[in-house]
């Protein structure tokens, strides 16, 4: 298979046909679902049966229809945020990269303070003072994760300001918008795609593991973080309950994975490659 | 002659891994003690045939058809392991750039003595005495401890020297020299050339002289093969090829060189009102002075090059009269005003009458930008025009650099080097600009292309009247372009006066010395030059004097 003249590797179409049926069950959870999440239909932490195909929860409801809203609630947050994330660092990085050395100094040590601090450990704080809802959750990791963004940005704003062609919009006398929204932005999409989606990664993981703690989405909204959690005891009785959710994490985190490594295997390509490759 | 005979190419094929054949029926032989000359521009294939003989293709890119024959013997037959016994041992490589082709964190006798002591074909101490032998024989400052230094204790030209050093390290039979000298200063040039041409005749050995320049291959090479779209125009015996070349493209290639060597720069009629006034200009990178009390005027309507090898602060220079460069002291005028040392504190009206083009048209160019776009922004920024108007702007300065109005939909990676450069041409001429600063525009082109340029250039001039500060190392565009030349040298100026004066009787040694490093397109220049340095370095004597 190729796309745009260049031969998608085997890896990659493995990430795409992941990221593609995540999307798919996320849209049509509904109709997908054979129950509704709330709905108690058998026993708890029954096997895998005729009726309940994964088998059902630690009250009794279905894993599967659990399983697939749960990743409507885990992957759509988890993009919100990284959306946010990216517009915060990206905006912020290109700024640091594109004004003078004050804004830079200022932007950068505030980022610094606060990459010095374990992002789980800041997020547990902030809850704790402030609670746990969905809007705080979402403001809390975009604005900590984006401090990783904006080091990124900010790296490849740098090497693309020192251009010819950026320092003619300068000396022609642009504003600091032109320059980051039409010389460096357009110049940096391809790698902040792949950060786009290794960011997604990380907090797609990080919501995971808010929830698994209890901090995360509340109940009864299902989503993979929370049932790990809520159907740990399981595996004291032999049950294979919280590896559906587990294994759920893992695969959509590796799908994206395979598709971002693709991605930054193209950007790593010699500068002028697709260039030359028009002659 | 027939075992004499060391190499022979026969219908060499090489393609790139998207379809692309970068070199196609090519035929070669060279004989022992034999210097071939390739000749081409960029993209002719001449890199590409000269690894030939290493039986290397560069990464995506592979020897499809053909034989390489090296003493009778078709290597291409070769498995990895006995490539790897006949790179650097039987044909060895000097590469372009010696700065960036030494690992910087070994010592150059370290990387020297690699090859022999790696292949097993001396001892280290063996290998060391004759690196040794070869820096003295190289003429090498201290040969006895020059390979001791780490590359960045040593000059340019003396790493182009320990790398032809190590590539003679095991003694091979045939050198692969891909463009020794380019990225050389003139004044260095000569020295490396004549210790490369010394030491392939000491040794015997025969070599592949890559290069795109005729005045530097005229020197050193026995025969001239010229290579064009992967494809070879045509071969002779050097005189042959320069004095009476059969292809029209040959011929082209010759007369291009020979245009530059000749005439004394164009004539200067009466001098006008003064454009750019550089008054006692100093700029400083922390405690180096990179330009230092440098003083003169351009008028209107005229051209004033700044001659000066790498590290002279010509570009420097250039960079602090458009304002992107503070200098330290002194100042710039333009017409009767002052100009602020920043753009940023510089108006509209400043900004727009001295542009500034670029060396690289690579990088000058926003690759993401179509050139609508690219010429259209500065028309709309600078004449306060919108919509039609400016379509009508973009498509008069296409019209005006020579490129069809179609190009407007075009990105810059669909254009040549020479496009490229003609887009940021007409990107400096949408300003409407009083002088235009050009920072080596042409030394990123390809000869022919380069002469194209230079001619648009001048007819611009002719027609819109601007002056150009032309910023350049080459001397024959001096010539050519220059009606006064600003000479420098480690931030100084050394000369200056109109072009034919300083060309005819140079006012200092410098210029001298740099007038007569110039390559001609003879085959005994080098001789000459030598002889004429020897004599000149001995001194002026005191009668003279």
């Amino acid at each position: 298979m190729t796309i745009a003249g260049r031969r998608v590797p085997f890896t990659a179409c493995i990430g795409g046909v992941i990221v593609l049926l995540t999307v798919v069950m996320i849209l049509f959870a509904p109709w997908i679902a054979p129950y509704q999440q709330t709905k108690i239909v058998g026993g708890v932490w029954d096997p895998p049966n005729a009726h309940t195909w994964l088998g059902t929860d630690s009250i009794g409801r279905d894993m599967l229809s659990r399983l697939i809203y749960g990743g409507r609630t885990s992957v759509s947050i988890a993009l919100i945020a990284t959306f946010f994330t990216m517009v915060i660092g990206v905006g912020l990085g290109f700024l640091a990269a594109s004004t003078n050395k004050v804004v830079d100094n200022i932007l950068s040590r505030i980022v610094d303070i606060l990459l010095a601090m374990p992002i789980l450990i800041f997020g547990l704080m902030v809850f704790a003072v402030l609670g746990t809802s969905i809007p705080i959750m979402i403001a809390t990791i975009s604005i900590l994760e984006s401090t990783r963004v904006f080091r990124l940005a900010r790296a490849v704003a740098m090497s693309i300001t020192v251009m010819d062609y950026v320092q003619v919009a300068r000396l022609r006398g642009e504003g600091v918008g032109w320059i980051i929204l039409r010389e460096v932005l357009p110049n940096a999409v391809p790698p902040l795609v792949a950060e786009f989606g290794l960011r997604f990664c990380f907090t797609f993981l990080f919501i995971a593991s808010l929830s698994f703690l209890g901090l995360g989405i509340q109940p009864p909204a299902a989503d993979w973080g929370s049932m790990v959690h809520d159907n740990a005891q399981a595996i004291s009785f032999g049950g294979y309950a919280p590896l559906y959710p587990a294994a759920a994490i893992a695969i959509v985190t590796i799908g994206v994975n395979l598709i971002v490594d693709w991605l930054l295997s193209i950007h790593a390509m010699p500068a002028g490659a697709s260039a030359g490759a028009e002659v | 002659m027939s075992e004499d005979l060391l190499l022979q190419i026969r219908g060499l094929r090489i393609e790139a891994s998207n379809g692309q054949v970068l070199t196609d029926g090519i035929d070669l032989d060279l004989h022992r003690g034999e210097v071939l000359g390739l000749i081409g521009e960029s993209g002719a294939g001449k890199s590409t045939l000269g690894l030939a003989p290493l039986v290397y293709a560069r990464p995506g890119c592979s020897i499809t058809g053909g034989e390489i024959l090296l003493a009778g013997r078709d290597i291409r037959k070769l498995d990895t392991n006995e490539r790897r016994g006949l790179r650097g041992v039987r044909v060895a490589y000097v590469a372009q750039s010696a700065a960036s082709a030494f690992n910087p964190s070994m010592t150059l006798m370290a990387q020297v003595c690699e090859g022999p002591v790696r292949h097993g074909l001396m001892g280290r101490r063996e290998a060391e005495a004759r690196a040794v032998e070869l820096f003295a024989a190289l003429d090498l400052p201290n040969p006895q401890t020059f390979g001791a230094r780490y590359p960045h204790e040593a000059s340019g030209g003396q790493l182009q020297r320990a790398m032809a050093a190590m590539a003679m390290s095991c003694q091979p039979d045939l050198l692969v020299l891909d463009e020794p000298t380019t990225a050389l200063d003139v004044t260095t040039q000569i020295e490396v050339l004549a210790k490369l041409r010394e030491l392939i005749r000491e040794y015997r050995t025969a070599a592949l002289y890559v290069t795109h320049d005729l005045s530097v291959v005229a020197q050193i090479a026995d025969r001239i093969m010229v290579l064009r779209h992967g494809r070879m125009v045509e071969t002779g015996a050097t005189e042959q090829i320069l004095m009476t070349p059969r292809e029209p493209y040959t011929t082209a290639l010759v007369s291009e060189r020979r245009a530059a060597m000749q005439g004394h720069g164009v004539a200067e009629a009466a001098r006008r009102e003064t454009v750019l006034a550089v008054q006692d200009v100093t700029v400083t990178f922390g405690p180096v002075k990179a330009v230092s009390e440098v003083a003169f005027t351009v008028s209107r309507g005229e051209t004033v090059a700044v001659v000066g090898e790498s590290g002279s602060g010509k570009s420097t220079l250039a960079y602090a009269a458009v304002g992107q460069l503070l200098p330290a002291a002194g100042s710039f005028r333009f017409g009767r005003d002052l100009l602020p040392p920043s753009y940023k504190a510089r108006s509209r009206e400043q900004r727009q009458r001295i542009q500034l083009i670029y060396q690289l048209p690579d990088i000058a160019l926003n690759p993401r930008q179509k050139i609508g776009m690219i010429l259209g922004r500065p028309v709309a920024f600078f004449d306060r025009v919108s919509g039609a108007a400016v379509g009508t702007r973009v498509a008069e300065l296409l019209t005006l650099v020579g490129l069809p109005a179609d190009f407007v939909e075009r990105f810059p990676g669909q254009l040549s080097g020479g496009q490229k450069q003609r887009i940021c041409i007409a990107r400096a001429l949408a300003a409407r600009p009083a002088l235009v600063i050009c920072d080596e525009v042409t030394s990123a082109l390809d000869p022919l292309v380069a002469e194209e340029i230079l001619k648009l250039l001048k007819e611009l001039q002719d027609d819109l009247g601007v002056s150009y500060l032309f910023i350049t190392h080459d001397l024959g565009t001096v010539k050519r372009i220059a009606h006064r030349v600003v000479v420098m040298l480690k931030g100084q100026m050394v000369a200056e006066g109109p072009t034919a004066e300083i060309f005819e009787n140079p006012p200092d040694d410098y210029t001298r010395k740099l007038l007569l490093s110039v390559p001609e397109m003879r085959t005994d220049w080098l001789d000459e030059a030598l002889a004429r340095r020897e004599i000149w370095r001995a001194g002026p004597t005191p009668a003279l004097a």
